[in-house]
């Protein structure tokens, strides 16, 4: 017998012929999660600069440098995953605007532009004092970098202040409208029960918070561990207070998602079920089971209030099992809408590659580059606001 | 040169886009070498990884890109093409198949179907009808091919109340999501009601196929580009009718203008109780089938 079914999906029930290729695979669950990390600067960046609350000083501009490191790889999976990569500027040039699609370059290009004019604005006086200490090439660099704007006077930084309170506040409609963006992409889609929900913008813009915090959590932590400071508690109760609320938000906004549709029960919701408790059975144990296991411990530390390293580390636990869940629920509504067969007959079950373009080995690369750009900018322009990484004793001047 | 820069530099060629591309079908025909569609000794040659005689070869394909046919008398103003399905008269031979697979180029391999038939069984007693298709692995293994289509005999042991075969193929909708999602404008609506691709401008995102109600479409993953079932957009300008109407034995597909009140889809329209597949979706399609069943979706 010749080669049958070479890459596609095995099912079982009835699916239509063309459904046995998934479209949208292991890049697509990236592309989403990638992005709505992005959002945890934009929660610390308002809380900070909009609404005052100076607790989040310590990982403010850290915050905002991990934002900026992120949202600008968040367009590389979609451009791995195109078929004729080279025509990927054509929805920027000649958009056609009833395409949710379409709309990609234009609000992904505002929040980068919008998040690159908060990080300078944050970072110019540590340009400014970087490029009067240090030497050679990286002075030049660092000159450059000011853009010819050296005057750090209480006055012109309390404008600096100003100007970064304005561009927070177009940050918090700019994030809404990125992450809500990004759930209606699916949501909108009428053709997949699994997506087609009017909840799919707030729960994707909710769980990118929390996917958001999880990751600022987890990477500030490491981060202190690693310059051997104490991770500030202030900064660490105010992340703990946004992750706990953020995340009873997902939690009531995904059960309500589900139950309305268990309810509506519409034709085909025996396939629904089915699905999951086959297909994405793994998927949504750890979505759900990491999100109560992370509401518990976040709750008990709501009431107990523990302090030094032993909250430091419940905290970093919480961050991490909160990244991985929304991790989880990427992949359970990204590749779990489309193993769920347009017939409502069938369910697909897709098995991710391991090599090749659309591949485990690409997301892995592709997930690595934020932290290693993070890494080389943090090198660059130090976001700390300790004494420690200010030698120069600048920190005090704020 | 790569071949991808002779597409791309197509686009300068002064050729309006739309004209251009209601033509590019005719190209694609055009430059196919067409056989005779009962031509089962080609099928039977088909090894995996060469493709078949008739199919179409890149040299060709770009050809048909940078070099479209006129069609001189055609005006897409002048027509309402529309698409009718007699399923009591299907019989399952599935010539429709692979006549499209030979007319069009479409890949060779059972994920890639312009056109499919849908066999339903209801059992003795059965509530519900159990469904499967040419792609199914089980008719594959039986076959032994993915691009020669029999159903298997799997019922023939089962007592049976009532079994029946559904040819699906593009809707070519009224209001077609695969046109609304599409973020380059590359697939279109023309006025004669076809849906069309314009493979220059497609990039291959797939979100028409995640759009399509109907499963209709797929990605070339030889051109990183959407495909979908045109209706022989080359042979309709032309006068003839789709590839998969021409072969059908029964007459069970119907096909014409319905400007043309006398054509066989107007009075196949006015003679029989026609339906529409999930007509809740507001796409309004524009093929339409007597003799539905409920469980047909």
């Amino acid at each position: 017998m010749e080669q049958v079914f070479g890459q596609v999906a095995p099912y079982i029930g009835y699916v239509y012929p063309n459904e046995t290729e998934i479209p949208w695979t292991d890049l697509i669950v990236i592309y989403p999660y990638i992005t709505g990390l992005v959002a945890g600067a934009f929660v610390v960046s308002s809380l900070h600069h909009v609404f005052g609350i100076e607790r989040f000083k310590a990982v403010s501009k850290f915050a905002l440098l991990t934002a900026l490191c992120f949202m600008c790889f968040a367009p590389i999976p979609l451009l791995f995953h195109l078929g004729q990569p080279t025509r990927a500027f054509e929805p920027l040039i000649t958009p056609h605007f009833t395409s949710a699609m379409a709309m990609f370059g234009y609000v992904a290009s505002f929040y980068v532009c919008l998040l690159s004019l908060e990080v300078w604005f944050a970072f110019r006086e540590d340009l400014v004092h970087l490029s009067k200490t240090s030497k050679g090439f990286a002075k030049k660099i660092y000159t450059v970098l000011t853009l010819g704007s050296d005057d750090i006077s209480p006055k012109s930084l309390a404008l600096d202040h100003k100007i970064a309170r304005i561009l927070a506040m177009i940050g918090i409609p700019g994030a809404m409208g990125l992450h809500g963006y990004v759930g209606f992409v699916f949501g909108s889609l009428k053709t997949r029960e699994w997506w087609s929900s009017d909840l799919m913008p707030p729960i994707f813009l909710v769980s990118a918070v929390v996917s958001g915090v999880g990751l600022l959590i987890v990477l500030y932590v490491i981060t202190c561990k690693y310059r051997k400071v104490v991770p500030d508690h202030e900064a660490m109760v105010g992340l703990k207070q946004v992750l706990w609320a953020s995340l009873i938000i997902v939690l009531v906004f995904e059960g309500l998602e589900l139950l309305e549709m268990v309810y509506k029960a519409r034709e085909g919701i025996e396939t629904v079920m089915a699905l999951i408790k086959g297909p994405i059975w793994a998927g949504m144990s750890i979505q759900w089971g990491l999100s109560f296991f992370s509401l518990a411990v976040l709750s008990a530390m709501m009431i107990k209030n523990p302090q030094g390293k032993k909250f430091v580390n419940w905290m970093f636990v919480c961050g991490l099992a909160m990244m991985v869940a929304v991790l989880a629920m990427r992949w359970n509504v990204v590749i779990g809408g489309q193993e769920l067969s347009k017939t409502m007959k069938g369910l697909l079950t897709y098995y991710p590659q391991i090599l090749g373009r659309e591949s485990l080995l690409t997301v892995l690369f592709l997930f690595m580059g934020p932290f290693i750009t993070l890494y080389f900018a943090a090198q660059f322009i130090p976001p700390w606001e300790d004494a420690k990484s200010h030698p120069h004793g600048k920190a005090a001047a704020h | 040169m790569t071949n991808q820069d002779q597409i791309e530099n197509t686009e300068d060629t002064g050729v309006t886009r739309r004209g251009f591309l209601g033509l590019m079908g005719a190209g694609v025909a055009a430059t196919t070498a067409l056989v005779s569609v009962d031509s089962n000794a080609q099928f039977g040659q088909h090894k995996t990884g060469h493709k078949l005689a008739f199919q179409q070869n890149e040299a060709q394909y770009e050809e048909a890109l940078n070099n479209p046919p006129q069609i001189p008398n055609y005006n897409w103003n002048d027509h309402k093409w529309s698409y009718g399905v007699d399923v009591s008269r299907c019989i399952g031979c599935m010539r429709c198949m692979e006549a499209c697979k030979a007319e069009n180029s479409v890949q060779e391999d059972a994920n890639h179907h312009r056109t499919w038939i849908e066999r339903y069984v209801y059992l003795e007693g059965a509530e519900e009808a159990l469904v499967d298709s040419a792609a199914d692995p089980k008719n594959i293994e039986y076959v032994g091919s993915e691009v020669h289509f029999r159903f298997d005999n799997r019922y023939k042991d089962e007592k049976v109340d009532k079994a029946f075969f559904v040819p699906k193929l593009c809707n070519q909708c009224e209001e077609p999501s695969c046109v609304q999602v599409c973020p380059t404008g590359a697939t279109f609506k023309a006025p004669d009601g076809v849906v069309l691709i314009d493979t220059n401008y497609c990039f291959g995102c797939q979100y028409c196929v995640q759009a399509c109600p109907y499963g209709v479409r797929s990605l070339n993953e030889e051109r990183g580009t959407a495909e979908k079932c045109n209706w022989c957009y080359h042979r309709i300008t032309k006068g003839l009718n789709p590839a998969c109407v021409e072969v059908c034995p029964t007459g069970s597909r119907v096909f014409g203008d319905l400007n043309d009140k006398n054509s066989p889809i107007s009075l196949f329209i006015k003679n029989n109780q026609v339906t529409v597949l999930k007509s809740e979706m507001g796409n309004k399609p524009n093929l339409y089938y007597a003799g539905a069943d409920k469980e047909v979706s």
